[in-house]
């Protein structure tokens, strides 16, 4: 199935990156808006079709595509998504826009697919919001958790940081929805060393009472093992512990070193969910097709 | 003779001090008494800013809504001023409620190489008619040129100051100079400098920023505030006007506070201990203090051995998590499996 690319930074070129290696997905058009963007001349260099006119690329020639990922800004996307709906372009919005239907391809991948504009939420909310679901599932009386999620400052490119507060707000919003919990607070630290640091969450949950540690060990576990399956670098550094009325686990995604090094986790957390989506949509839209 | 201006954050930084725990009485009887002694700028709120009331950081006993409603019904000439670190404090959530609340200085603030992450913030603040001051923290972790670097982004997007904070308190007086020099010569706004006494060096790094040009300095009553204290306000003044600036602060009427207000809800003396003096020598954020403390006592490792860990990977503020996870390492290193 033929995709388009908008956004040339980090996310679109770690994306094209995996996009290239899918068997299901093939690149038609990368397209950004500014014609000195190195996204653009290392796309061109490997022969992909390549735009500085952004969205206007597709709207001009509608049939570039099935698939559009949207890797620019949430400002951006709220340009974008109503002419591609008009389009009937399925949309995996890779900016925390607030807009479009949430995605979290291990909890509702089969759902999102009923939507066009699909959000894959965050960095932050890929690594963490299946954790915390699957805590939630042996504590459900709790009502706070927390997530402080620290990257590396080569990772977060201009788009990354001017999203900030949209950032946490999406964050905040896809913990609460997909685990049930009461109230989630999310915060973001961007860490400049060298060798960069991987990205790096920590989910404090509150609980009532002396929790049942080895179940939720399980659980946690067991929802590590199925992210693995389709970001490998997921994996858990601490914990869970529990202290003081509270479960702590910390968890580190190291990248596949595709477009930035390994340390950019978080751009792998989130290219790999948006390929997933878009490689299920592709092999539906095979399925539909062979079907008589 | 030059004017200084004193910016108080006693009831912002103060709040490490005081592990988040200010009451609505600290806070009242602290800001009319800041009122009646004629400060300018009275910071108030989680030391750690709006939004960073947290498992991650140290929960307050009170809102930042409630900190700030209690504090503006004490002011009239003094303004209210509040810290927003982006990443933690949100325009929508944060900054513009308390905006509405009452608050009319924002100090803006991020790791001191992260400036753009603060533009859309500090637009906010200067668009509807407040003063917004960037702040750059851990300042001792980056060049004078790298801090011009930054500043000048902030100066862009409308700061009408740009503080510098010695967050770590790890920076001598000579490289203040250097620093705020860099900034004074390369900038068109005031430059400011916000003192850790981890090393001894809070008065001494205050009043070389001045002499290099500084025209705020951001201080705490008796220096209570996070790692081994800030610059104290009294000390300062006093200073200041001994080496002939003017603060428009009477220092008597400072002591009269120190002593009357500060020492009596002080959790304990501000002094250098070893964890404090270990967090200004590894470069860590003074607030990680006694969060190390308390992870080494529970897996059973040196707080300072920590603080050093840390210094050594660079970790910078908002990342306190890190202090957990180095303790648990250095607990298996050592074959202590500690309480987990």
């Amino acid at each position: 199935m033929r995709v388009a690319i908008i956004g040339t930074g980090n996310i679109g070129s770690d994306l094209l990156a995996k996009v290239m290696r899918s068997k299901y997905l093939e690149c038609s058009l990368f397209a950004g808006r500014s014609s000195d963007s190195k996204g653009i001349a290392r796309a061109r260099e490997m022969g992909i079709s390549t735009s500085t006119d952004s969205v206007d690329a597709i709207l001009r020639d509608p049939s570039c595509c099935d698939i559009v990922f949207d890797s620019t800004t949430a400002e951006s996307h709220a340009r974008h998504a109503p002419p591609l709906i008009k389009l009937n372009k399925y949309i995996l919005d890779l900016t925390p826009s607030k807009m479009g239907f949430m995605c979290i391809p291990l909890l509702n991948l089969e759902e999102a697919l009923n939507h066009r504009d699909i959000n894959l939420i965050s960095c932050g909310g890929q690594s963490s919001i299946p954790i915390a679901h699957a805590f939630m599932k042996s504590c459900p009386e709790t009502e706070y958790i927390e997530l402080a999620s620290s990257i590396s400052s080569k990772s977060a490119g201009p788009g990354t940081r001017i999203n900030i507060d949209e950032y946490v707000w999406s964050t905040k919003k896809g913990i609460e929805q997909f685990s049930g919990v009461k109230r989630a607070k999310v915060m973001l630290s961007l860490n400049p060393a060298e060798p960069p640091i991987n990205m790096h969450n920590t989910l404090y949950m509150e609980t009532k009472g002396e929790p049942d540690i080895g179940t939720i060990r399980k659980n946690i576990f067991e929802v590590i093992e199925k992210m693995k399956k389709y970001t490998p670098g997921v994996h858990v550094v601490a914990g869970p512990i529990y202290e003081e009325g509270r479960v702590t686990v910390i968890t580190s995604v190291v990248g596949a070193g595709d477009f930035l090094p390994k340390y950019a986790g978080n751009l792998d957390i989130m290219t790999c969910a948006a390929v997933v989506v878009a490689e299920e949509c592709a092999k539906k839209k095979f399925l539909e097709g062979a079907t008589p | 003779m030059k004017e200084i201006l004193i910016i108080d954050s006693t009831l912002r930084d103060g709040s490490h001090a005081m592990r988040h725990r200010f009451t609505a009485d600290n806070i009242s009887q602290y800001a009319a008494a800041a009122e009646s002694a004629g400060i300018k700028v009275l910071v108030v709120g989680h030391g750690n800013g709006l939004g960073a009331s947290s498992l991650l950081i140290g929960k307050s006993l009170l809102s930042d809504m409630e900190y700030i409603k209690i504090a503006t019904k004490e002011l009239k000439k003094t303004k209210l001023g509040i810290l927003a670190i982006p990443g933690f404090a949100t325009v929508k959530e944060d900054i513009e409620p308390a905006i509405n609340a009452g608050a009319e200085v924002v100090f803006v603030t991020c790791h001191c190489t992260e400036a753009d992450t603060t533009q859309k913030h500090i637009e906010y603040v200067s668009s509807v008619g407040k003063e917004a001051i960037g702040v750059l923290m851990m300042t001792h972790m980056l060049t004078p040129e790298g801090l011009l670097e930054q500043a000048q982004k902030m100066q862009g997007y409308g700061a009408s100051g740009v503080l510098l904070m010695d967050s770590a308190g790890a920076t001598l007086p000579h490289d203040v100079m250097e620093k705020v020099s860099a900034l004074k010569n390369g900038l068109k706004i005031k430059v400011g400098y916000h003192a850790h006494n981890n090393l001894g060096m809070a008065v001494a790094n205050s009043l070389a920023a001045v002499e290099a040009g500084a025209t705020f300095i951001d201080t705490t009553m008796r220096g209570y505030g996070a790692g081994a204290g800030n610059c104290p306000m009294e000390i300062i003044t006093a200073v200041l006007h001994k080496s002939g600036y003017k603060t428009g602060m009477d220092e008597f009427a400072l002591m009269g506070i120190s002593d009357g207000i500060v020492a009596k809800f002080m959790k304990k003396p501000i002094e250098i201990d070893g964890v404090r003096l270990a967090s200004g020598l590894a470069g860590v954020f003074s607030g990680f203090c006694p969060i190390a403390e308390r992870a080494g006592a529970q897996f059973g490792v040196d707080p300072k051995e920590i603080l050093m860990e840390l210094g050594r990977r660079k970790i910078v503020a908002g990342q306190e998590d890190y202090i957990t996870e180095v303790a648990i390492e250095l607990a298996k290193k050592k074959g202590n499996s500690g309480k987990a």
